[in-house]
């Protein structure tokens, strides 16, 4: 990808579901590499719309996203599991961690799906976990964690394979103060290092903390476009 | 409708698969239940309705009067054990020649002999016999014959040429004996004449026994009748339990595999049931918490969730009892034929206690469940939601996760422990499907091998027929009379012929005569062989082929009418010669109703009759092309006036409807086991909705999804395959001996053993391909699940 080319291209897009109003109208946003994009706004505005056209969960009813210069809205069923694998990482509010494999066997998932050599696979989780200072827990269960711990091992498993982009949504909507404060500085330190990260958040700390950016949606539409993030939230 | 019918009829509607599940596993097992029960039931009405109406007897015997008198066997109604008794009838075994034509037969046909009695009136105390058409007799110029005896009708005139003075009788009326006493009736004076002057008279008497039910009860009245006559006296008997058998046989050989196939059914129902109930519990925890918040009490939410089976199931068994009696249609009617009975049919209560006891059994499957649903608290039933994890089969997790395989298939190797008592519970719906696959080829391989070895002469592939009247295989051999008969071809001739004929194997010739065999009534056909048929000879059961003269070699079904075992002898008897044969084997065919005896062409030399071959089966040589053959070997026995063909059976009709149903009830059990695996796919995708959203929002790929899944269930195809074959094979083994039984036969070792180890190895995957079968369209559902709903359950 040239360096002039945004990460995320979305132009003109809309997805209308059944005959009620537009869940996104007409959005079009790029976020640049590097970029740490929070996403406001109030329930049933389009955040999480938004999010899931972005990582293929989703497909719109008219326009075309483009991720790391793939048109995501064109792609297979087979091209979109693809491109989850390698392209974006995940986290989510409730964590989605699988209940019945341990720590590592959560975070190195994704590099099974994708195929990533054993050896290798385990040296890169290993990493992580330690990087994310929870590699005392790689051998438990996600049942026995916090959720602050829980959230960083889906930050883990998230970034396993090295993903131009990761998503989150509502990552710190089910932390208590102190583990959301973790999350927040660990997404943070994630940015500074280079990683692009689209978040979808009711928190605005979160935002102002750990976004260079926000967009603010309303009834589906982009309503505000900051790019200083903390001169966003302090309006 | 009451607020528990709306609940169960939108339980019923919601969960369309599992309603579907449920009535076609109640279906199936219905229809197998109703007509096993009411075959059995419904096959021996018109038999048992007949004999009681005619006071039928229970044992008639045939006396040798050289050794006994007619006093003393009147005296043998009060033996021990008898009840009542109608004789002495003088017996003669005699031909008879048309003498006038009919609409069936012209003038001087030769008929089969027949056995005759002398039978003043056709009622009294026992086996008042039924007159069909025409009148009793009146004077000694008359004779009335048995129906489907002898193929007459009322005012025609039989000619006796071999008894003293070739009386010519007048047929008055056709009759019908229950147990079929005797060929024709005459009076007793006449009955006297037409015997050969100067022999033993030979006598019948019939007996009503107080005790008759088993044939060990009828062989004890046997046994105190022997003991009441001079040594000796008592020449044979037949009970009418043999008659009642070969007059119910082909319907009640239904009945073990039908009774077999239904218990399977009624079992698998029970689990699938249970499956079903209890996923749906699982799965609607937070559905019961409500109905309890709303004020439902435990014993509406039980009744609720039994409900939701016993709607379906109700509608299962209405649809199995009209498919039970339309497949009970042509079985039946061929029994009422027998009797000249309307079709049979099968009493009202079999179609109230099959479906009521299905009912039962589904109702205590759908209770276990329930129960657990009443006893839920609403609380945590509300705030559940879905079915929590299990927590289990994490080691399988840990352990697969170590193995290398894919990520697809090392988790789905892994699922079935997660829940492992529903992994169980679909791994024995697996082998009862793979066992009934195992079961139902068993029993298409027994049916192919009596298909193929019911028939005499079946084994050559070229069959040479020599003129001379012979008739086809099992038909009586009727002949016009008057003019010359086409002399049959020199056996000398076509032997040489045949052994010339490049192409050749080996071969052998056969010659049919009808005689009279003690202990049975009417004509024994008699199939006389000449040279070495061993490697033709029929499926032996017990005891060894023929090998030299003055041997016989006759089915079970015979052994058993004319109440002697291998070892004993029979005496042959054809126009006052008397031929002793001794029975060296028993042997398993169905032509002739298997009443056929088969000995050497000396026995019919010895007999006066003709002993020249009438047939030869010939076996080519590996690597023969038939249709040259024939070309060939017809280009020399042309000038002899004998002809090659090819050797063709045709198929029993019995055996095809019995293959039919096999196939139907097999497919049927198949699908229920497969559809018993696709709700238990449904149930732990459900369960697993969440997870498997997670997996595909971190990548994995649809293809990877059905692989998943499937292999979640491949495993416990394997082993339940495994399992499957020796229980398929037990119950084949454990079955058709009762089927051969039915039909008054056993069956030779080597149509029971018809496994071999590659069909055993391939039906071991019969698990296999169900499981995966049953799991493919669930699969498909889950790799078509929109990953971001999937993450919106909880």
């Amino acid at each position: 990808m040239a360096a002039t080319e945004p990460v995320i291209d979305m132009r003109a897009v809309s997805r209308t579901y059944g005959e009620g109003p537009p869940a996104l109208a007409d959005v079009t946003l790029s976020v640049a590499a590097g970029e740490a994009l929070a996403v406001l706004g109030p329930s049933g505005s389009g955040k999480s719309t938004l999010l899931n056209l972005i990582a293929g969960l989703d497909r719109p009813s008219t326009g075309g996203v483009t991720v790391d210069g793939l048109r995501v809205d064109e792609l297979s069923e087979a091209g979109s599991a693809r491109y989850r694998r390698t392209k974006v990482g995940m986290v989510f509010q409730f964590f989605n961690l699988l209940d019945d494999l341990t720590v590592t066997d959560n975070v190195l998932l994704p590099a099974r799906l994708a195929g990533m050599p054993r050896a290798e696979a385990r040296a890169r989780a290993a990493g992580l976990l330690a990087d994310l200072r929870i590699d005392r827990h790689a051998d438990a269960y996600p049942g026995r964690l916090s959720g602050g711990e829980r959230q960083r091992v889906a930050v883990a498993r998230a970034l396993m394979n090295r993903p131009a982009l990761l998503l989150a949504d509502e990552p710190t909507g089910a932390l208590d103060t102190a583990s959301g404060a973790d999350v927040r500085e660990l997404l943070a330190e994630l940015n500074a290092s280079g990683q692009t990260i689209v978040l979808v958040t009711h928190d605005l700390s979160l935002a102002a903390s750990c976004a260079t950016r926000t967009v603010e949606l309303i009834d589906g539409r982009v309503v505000r476009d900051t790019r200083s993030a903390a001169a966003a939230v302090s309006r | 409708m009451s607020a528990l019918g709306r609940v169960v009829r939108a339980g019923v509607g919601r969960r369309r698969v599992q309603t579907a599940v449920m009535i076609m596993t109640t279906l199936m097992a219905v229809t197998a239940s109703f007509l096993a029960a009411g075959l059995l039931v419904a096959s021996q009405a018109p038999f048992d309705h007949a004999f009681a109406q005619q006071r039928g007897a229970h044992l008639t015997a045939r006396f040798d009067g050289a050794k006994v008198t007619a006093t003393e066997l009147t005296a043998t109604a009060h033996a021990k054990g008898v009840t009542a008794a109608a004789g002495p009838f003088r017996t003669v075994a005699v031909r008879a020649r048309t003498a006038s034509s009919s609409d069936i037969l012209p003038e001087g046909v030769d008929l089969p002999p027949v056995t005759v009695a002398g039978r003043a009136e056709a009622g009294g105390g026992v086996d008042r016999v039924d007159l069909v058409s025409g009148t009793w007799l009146t004077g000694p110029g008359q004779i009335v014959v048995a129906k489907d005896t002898l193929p007459v009708e009322p005012g025609t005139r039989l000619t006796f040429p071999d008894a003293p003075g070739s009386p010519t009788l007048t047929v008055v009326g056709v009759a019908r004996s229950v147990t079929g006493t005797a060929d024709a009736w005459v009076t007793p004076a006449r009955a006297a004449s037409l015997a050969a002057p100067g022999g033993a008279p030979e006598y019948e008497m019939l007996y009503r026994l107080a005790a008759a039910g088993t044939d060990a009860q009828v062989a004890a009245g046997r046994a105190a009748l022997t003991a009441a006559v001079p040594k000796g006296a008592l020449t044979g008997s037949q009970s009418y339990l043999t008659v009642k058998q070969e007059k119910t046989a082909n319907a009640k050989a239904f009945v073990p595999f039908l009774a077999a196939f239904g218990v399977l059914g009624l079992l698998l129902s029970v689990l699938v049931i249970g499956i079903v109930v209890s996923g749906a519990v699982g799965a609607a925890t937070r559905r019961i918490g409500i109905l309890k918040s709303l004020g439902f009490t435990p014993a509406q939410v039980v009744r609720a969730y039994v409900g939701q089976a016993l709607v379906p199931a109700a509608v299962g068994c209405a649809l199995g009892l009209v498919v039970g009696h339309l497949l009970a249609v042509p079985v039946l009617a061929e029994v009422g034929e027998a009797f000249d009975g309307p079709a049979a049919s099968i009493p009202l209560w079999i179609d109230v206690a099959v479906p009521a006891t299905a009912l039962v059994l589904v109702a205590c499957a759908a209770l276990v469940p329930a129960l657990r649903a009443g006893r839920l608290r609403t609380v945590a039933a509300i705030t559940t939601g879905r079915t929590p994890g299990t927590g289990r089969g994490r080691l399988a997790r840990r352990l697969t996760g170590r193995l290398a395989l894919p990520p697809a298939v090392g988790l789905g190797l892994a699922g079935p422990f997660a829940r492992p008592a529903r992994s169980a519970t679909m791994a024995a719906a697996v082998v009862f499907g793979a066992a009934a696959v195992t079961f139902g080829v068993g029993l298409a391989l027994t049916l192919g091998a009596v298909q193929s070895d019911r028939m005499l002469n079946s084994a050559g592939s070229v069959a040479v027929g020599t003129g001379g009247g012979q008739a086809p295989p099992g038909a009586q051999a009727v002949h016009v009379g008057g003019g010359p008969e086409e002399p049959k071809a020199d056996p000398a001739e076509i032997a040489a012929a045949l052994r010339a004929q490049r192409g050749t194997g080996r071969f052998y010739g056969t010659t049919r005569a009808e005689v009279s065999a003690s202990g049975i009534t009417g004509a024994t056909t008699v199939v006389a062989y000449q040279g070495d048929a061993s490697w033709a000879g029929p499926p032996m059961v017990s005891g060894d082929w023929l090998d030299g003269p003055g041997q016989a070699v006759v089915t079970t079904r015979f052994l058993k009418a004319a109440g002697i075992r291998v070892g004993d002898t029979v005496t042959l008897t054809e126009q006052g010669r008397h031929v002793t044969v001794r029975i060296v084997g028993e042997a398993f065919f169905t032509e002739g109703e298997g009443m056929e005896l088969l000995t050497p062409t000396s026995t019919l030399t010895a007999l006066g009759l003709d002993a020249t071959p009438g047939q030869y089966d010939v076996e080519t040589e590996p690597g023969t092309e038939l249709t040259r053959y024939l070309t060939a070997l017809n280009d020399r026995l042309d000038p002899l006036g004998a002809v090659a063909l090819a050797n063709t059976d045709d198929e029993s009709s019995v055996i095809v409807a019995m293959d039919a149903l096999i196939g139907t009830l097999t497919l049927m059990l198949v699908v229920v086991a497969g559809l018993g695996v696709l709700n238990t796919v449904v149930l732990d995708t459900r369960d697993r909705v969440h997870d498997l959203g997670v997996l595909k929002a971190l990548g994995m790929a649809p293809r990877q999804t059905v692989t998943m899944v499937v292999t979640s269930v491949a495993g416990i195809g394997l082993v339940a395959g495994a399992v499957a074959v020796p229980v398929g094979v037990a119950l084949h083994h454990y079955v058709t001996p009762f089927m051969g039984d039915a039909v008054g036969m056993t069956l030779p070792p080597s149509h029971v053993a018809v496994y071999d180890a590659p069909e055993l190895a391939l039906l071991a995957l019969g698990g296999l391909v169900i499981a995966v079968a049953g799991a493919l369209l669930p699969a498909g559902w889950a790799a078509r699940t929109r990953t971001a709903t999937a993450l919106r359950t909880e």
